[in-house]
């Protein structure tokens, strides 16, 4: 193989991006070599399992990705601004918009929930740890690879082009050759071992840890939605993960199950896909719903209204998400009665989601609403999500549907439902916990700026989207005809306007660890009602140095009344922490390595590399490492410390 | 306070404009300007649903803005106002849950009245047979095949109004779908298997229809125009392409469908004498002639002239 074939050569914008990596990387490298800081990278972060540092590792890569797919999506509305546009070619186009969709999606969105969850869960539920902490550090590797060999592919090989969702035969290998499909179908896999992973990690943490005494409908609502998400990631992934497969064994070793030739069939992948997919896009907004519930309850300083029809909502949806797939391709002319079956349960999602939004409302009414930067993501995200939610009822009147379907109106739609509910989101939830992550808050005034440069920019974005569809502009064109061209620069005009919003965002962060004040109370709003606010600030690794009996619904709020707190000194124990491992990077990377080597169909390194990964498995199955015990002395200065209480 | 306050006016007032803006543009908008019966029923229903979703909107925005504006907190508020514990009332909760159910009810019976519509003729011209046109997209070009009167038209199409054309979609390579905004929805074009799509155009015009599906490269430019004339002037057109246009040799059928972009052909007979694509002996008619051609990057730009236009 020639290096002019494994590098990507010929485009001014992909030398950049090189020259970009170059740097930064050197820079890096660098910097953690001239501040010695090697030994502490891998002894604190590389090789943890604690469970916040995990967490903090997910949003960073999270925030990392969120830069790359909006840098996407800004060359995107670049060309697209003008009809005269030359700014990206056909092909570079389609390479473009399909790296930010999968980007987006599999790498941004659900990552950094799960670094979310990863984070508050736990403490939210009173428990020291996740129920499999090694297997939580395998879930953040196996993640963070696959986001890196994803990500490469644009210097290395090629990108996909076939779009996020990769519809065979076009995916296929003789229409989509080399290696750039390849990325697309191994960075994915290898993503998402680890998010089926941590679906079952979460869901027996959340049963099996509890805090003693804490019933099921005592727990917090971004528990519960973080609950039924890993029931809809443990019944969708291994869909997933089977697609991938086979389209794998298809593109690498010459089978047939979605090519052209040899009886394939290439509706059995877009089946396969949005089986997995629908419920994919409620993996990644009921976490949301599960966070805007809490702040919104927080900053109202009111308790949640409708806790139960809220929970029993997001079973539903979960449930009925299952059932709607087939709304992705109502125009592949499964006939009138299949339609009207997946258009009328595709609508009945709208009644368990418009409860939420009503209980929303209630929550807030009677409320004494404080305008905090994490509340006004949230209030914000009420009209917006309303907008993409009665647009997405109408794309699923099926009828209507056949005017809608793969125009930009759906491109509207769903940017309204991911935007406004999963990014605000994560915004939201970044913000309101950030306390409890870093020991100190956000800067609210610079919030501010970054909020309202980000939700007006949305707007002016997407709302003429909603237009352009319906003037006939279909989605993943490159180039616009000329009617279309004032919706379109304003639609560009929109997207700078978050792209600024973006930037002072990650300003903020610099901003606030160089001037915020540091925290001294675990209840950094003051107004915490559930029990991730009664540790101290930082978060001890063991997270709860006495665990609060009898915990209820709002069990901070029952602790306040009744003066306890979560560092009874009469009550402490030694507590038994697992220890650092460096087994799950390794294992990871050398799995990765394999999925590169299979990615240019080098299969014999690729087997080595399998060999290898089994190895560390049976390495890592000999390992008689228990964990160690952190002795009541060392927790009662950890606690005093953090707490700012004197030595007697 | 007072900042606040000022900022959700700018913001309201910005949106209330745009809207208005927008709106006033809908006139021109493809889907809501119809050219067909089809694009009809499919506008009516858009329009019918649009109803329900502005009062949801309307009812949801105004709940919202009242709420976030009275219950701030405010230093003269009442502090009878403030119910902290307020967390549930039954009546109200069934409400926002009948009200739903309500209006996905009344979205759902024109939903699939339509739907069952769309699978046959439209009822305007049931007095006559509807055209039969195969239309084959192969990567990225437009085949349409007029069996009857056995002519063939490649990125173009010539139909007469106020008579259904049945459209029997199909495709020799990726997937695609056949879309013409103005006379109504889309249905996909697929390798070894067939759909059917009943259109109608009512007034003669030149409308554009493209391929909706993202397949590759050349989707851009994967477009075609549709001349809609009265039944005698499209059999005029029928006659002097019958006479004039030569012949489609399996040939030169080879040669267009190799993938890239071609100019509009016309010609006196039609490809299904050796192939169909819909079916599935013939799905793999592409792939093994030309698995090698996908491999080279056309280097497509935007040439800055719509392809549509050139005609
Ligand atoms: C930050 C501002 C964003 C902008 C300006 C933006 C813009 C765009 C544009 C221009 C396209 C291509 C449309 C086309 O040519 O068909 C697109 C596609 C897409 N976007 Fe975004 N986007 C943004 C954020 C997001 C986010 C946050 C998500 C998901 C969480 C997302 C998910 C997608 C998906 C799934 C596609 C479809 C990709 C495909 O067609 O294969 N986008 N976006
Ligand atoms: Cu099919
Ligand atoms: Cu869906």
């Amino acid at each position: 193989m020639q290096l002019d074939e494994f590098f990507v050569t010929g485009e001014p914008l992909i030398y950049g991006g090189m020259v970009a990596i170059a740097l930064v990387t050197s820079a890096i490298l660098f910097i953690l070599t001239y501040f010695k800081k090697w030994n502490w990278l891998w002894r604190e972060w590389l090789t943890t399992v604690d469970h916040k540092k995990i967490g903090i590792m997910y949003i960073l890569s999270a925030l990392a990705m969120l830069f790359r797919g909006g840098m996407d999506a800004l060359m995107m509305r670049v060309q697209l601004a003008f009809p005269g546009m030359n700014f990206l070619n056909a092909q570079h186009y389609d390479e473009v918009f399909t790296t930010h969709g999968t980007v987006m999606i599999i790498f941004m969105a659900m990552p950094f929930l799960i670094g979310l969850m990863n984070i508050i869960v736990p403490l939210q539920i009173g428990a020291r740890d996740f129920a499999f902490p090694f297997v939580n550090a395998i879930s953040f590797w196996s993640f963070f690879f696959g986001a890196m060999l994803f990500n490469i592919s644009f210097v290395i090989g090629g990108s996909p082009d076939a779009g996020w969702t990769s519809y065979t035969p076009l995916a296929g290998a003789a229409m989509s050759p080399g290696p750039g499909q390849n990325f697309y179908l191994l960075g994915l896999q290898l993503a998402g071992i680890g998010t089926l992973a941590t679906g079952i990690n979460l869901m027996v943490t959340i049963l099996k840890m509890r805090a003693p005494s804490m019933k099921m409908f005592h727990m917090p609502i971004f528990t519960w939605s973080s609950f039924i998400t890993c029931f809809i990631i443990i019944f969708a992934f291994p869909i997933l993960t089977v697609a991938l497969a086979l389209m794998t064994i298809d593109r690498i070793f010459g089978s047939q199950f979605f090519t052209l030739t040899g009886e394939g069939l290439p509706m059995m992948w877009t089946n396969l896909f949005w089986m997995w997919g629908h419920p994919e896009v409620y993996i990644v907004i009921l976490p949301a719903f599960g966070i805007f519930s809490e702040i919104i309850a927080t900053f109202a300083k009111k308790r949640l209204f409708g806790y139960s029809a809220m929970v029993w909502s997001i079973v539903l949806i979960a449930g009925l998400s299952f059932l709607v797939w087939v709304h992705h391709f109502f125009t592949m002319g499964a006939g009138a009665f299949v339609n009207s079956v997946f258009s009328i349960s595709t609508m009945l999602i709208a009644v368990p989601t418009g409860v939420k939004i009503f209980n929303w409302l209630g929550t807030l009414y009677k409320s004494k609403i404080e305008f905090s930067v994490a509340m006004l993501w949230s209030l914000a995200f009420i009209p917006s999500f309303v907008i993409g939610g009665v647009t997405g009822v109408m794309l699923g009147m099926a009828a209507a549907d056949f005017q809608f379907h793969n125009s930009y109106f759906l491109v509207a739609h769903f940017h309204y439902v991911l935007i406004a509910g999963t990014v605000f989101a994560c915004f939201a939830g970044l913000v309101y916990w950030y306390p409890k992550m870093f020991g100190h808050k956000l800067n609210e005034r610079i919030g501010k700026w970054s909020f309202w440069f980000f939700l007006i920019g949305f707007h002016v974005c997407f709302f003429p989207q909603f237009f352009i569809g319906l003037d006939g502009m279909p989605r993943r064109i490159f180039y616009i005809a000329p009617e279309w061209f004032t919706l379109n620069f304003i639609s560009t005009i929109g997207a700078f306007g978050m792209g600024v919003g973006f930037a002072i965002f990650v300003y903020n962060i610099y901003y606030s660890f160089r001037y915020s004040e540091r925290e001294t109370t675990g209840d950094a709003w003051n107004n915490g009602r559930t029990l991730e606010w009664a540790t101290a600030a930082p978060v001890p690794h063991y997270n709860f140095a006495t665990l609060p009996d009898k915990v209820g619904y709002d069990a901070l709020l029952d602790m306040k009344e009744k003066g306890e707190t979560t560092f009874d000194e009469s009550k402490l124990e030694p507590i038994h922490m697992p220890n650092n491992t460096g087994k799950p990077i390794i294992m990871m990377g050398i799995l990765a390595f394999a999925s590169f080597a299979l990615v240019f169909e080098w299969v014999t390194l690729a087997a080595i590399g399998l060999i290898g990964t089994i190895i560390m498995m049976g390495i890592r199955s000999f390992d008689y490492d228990d964990g160690h015990y952190v002795s009541v002395d060392e927790i009662k200065r950890t606690e005093r410390a953090a707490r700012g209480l004197n030595d007697e | 306070m007072n900042r606040k306050k000022h900022h959700y006016k700018k913001g309201f007032i910005f949106l209330l404009l745009s809207m208005v803006v927008l709106l006033s543009g809908c006139e021109q908008m493809v889907v809501f300007d119809p050219k067909g019966p089809v694009a009809e029923s499919q506008k009516d229903l858009i329009l019918y649903s649009l109803i329900y979703m502005a009062g949801i909107i309307v009812v949801v925005f105004a709940a919202f803005a009242i709420i976030v504006v009275k219950y701030r907190d405010h230093p003269n508020r009442k502090a009878s106002s403030y119910k902290p514990n307020l967390h549930g009332n039954k009546a109200i909760e069934a409400v926002w849950i009948i009200i739903p159910i309500i209006i996905v009810t009344l979205l759902s019976i024109p939903t699939v009245n339509t739907l069952f519509d769309l699978e046959e003729p439209p009822v305007s011209s049931s007095d006559k047979e509807p055209l039969v046109v195969y239309a084959t997209a192969a990567n990225w070009k437009w085949f349409f095949s007029y069996p009857e009167q056995d002519i063939e038209t490649v990125n173009y199409l010539h139909i007469p109004t106020d008579r259904a054309i049945e459209f029997r979609l199909a495709s020799a390579g990726s997937m695609a779908a056949l879309w013409i905004p103005a006379l109504g929805g889309q249905k996909y074009n697929m390798a070894g298997m067939q759909t059917v799509l009943y259109l109608q155009a009512d007034e003669p015009g030149v409308y554009d229809g493209r391929n909706s599906n993202f397949n590759g490269e050349g989707f851009t430019e994967h477009t075609f125009e549709v001349y809609a004339e009265s039944g005698d002037k499209f059999n005029e057109w029928v006659s002097e392409q019958q006479e004039t246009a030569p012949n489609l040799t399996q040939k030169k059928y080879n040669k267009l469908l190799e993938p890239g972009l071609v100019d509009r052909y016309t010609f006196s007979s039609t490809h299904r004498d050796w192939v169909q694509h819909g079916t599935l002996e013939d799905m793999d008619y592409t792939i093994e002639r030309f698995r090698e051609a996908y491999e080279t990057n056309m280097h497509l730009e935007n040439d800055g002239e719509q392809t549509n236009n050139e005609h």
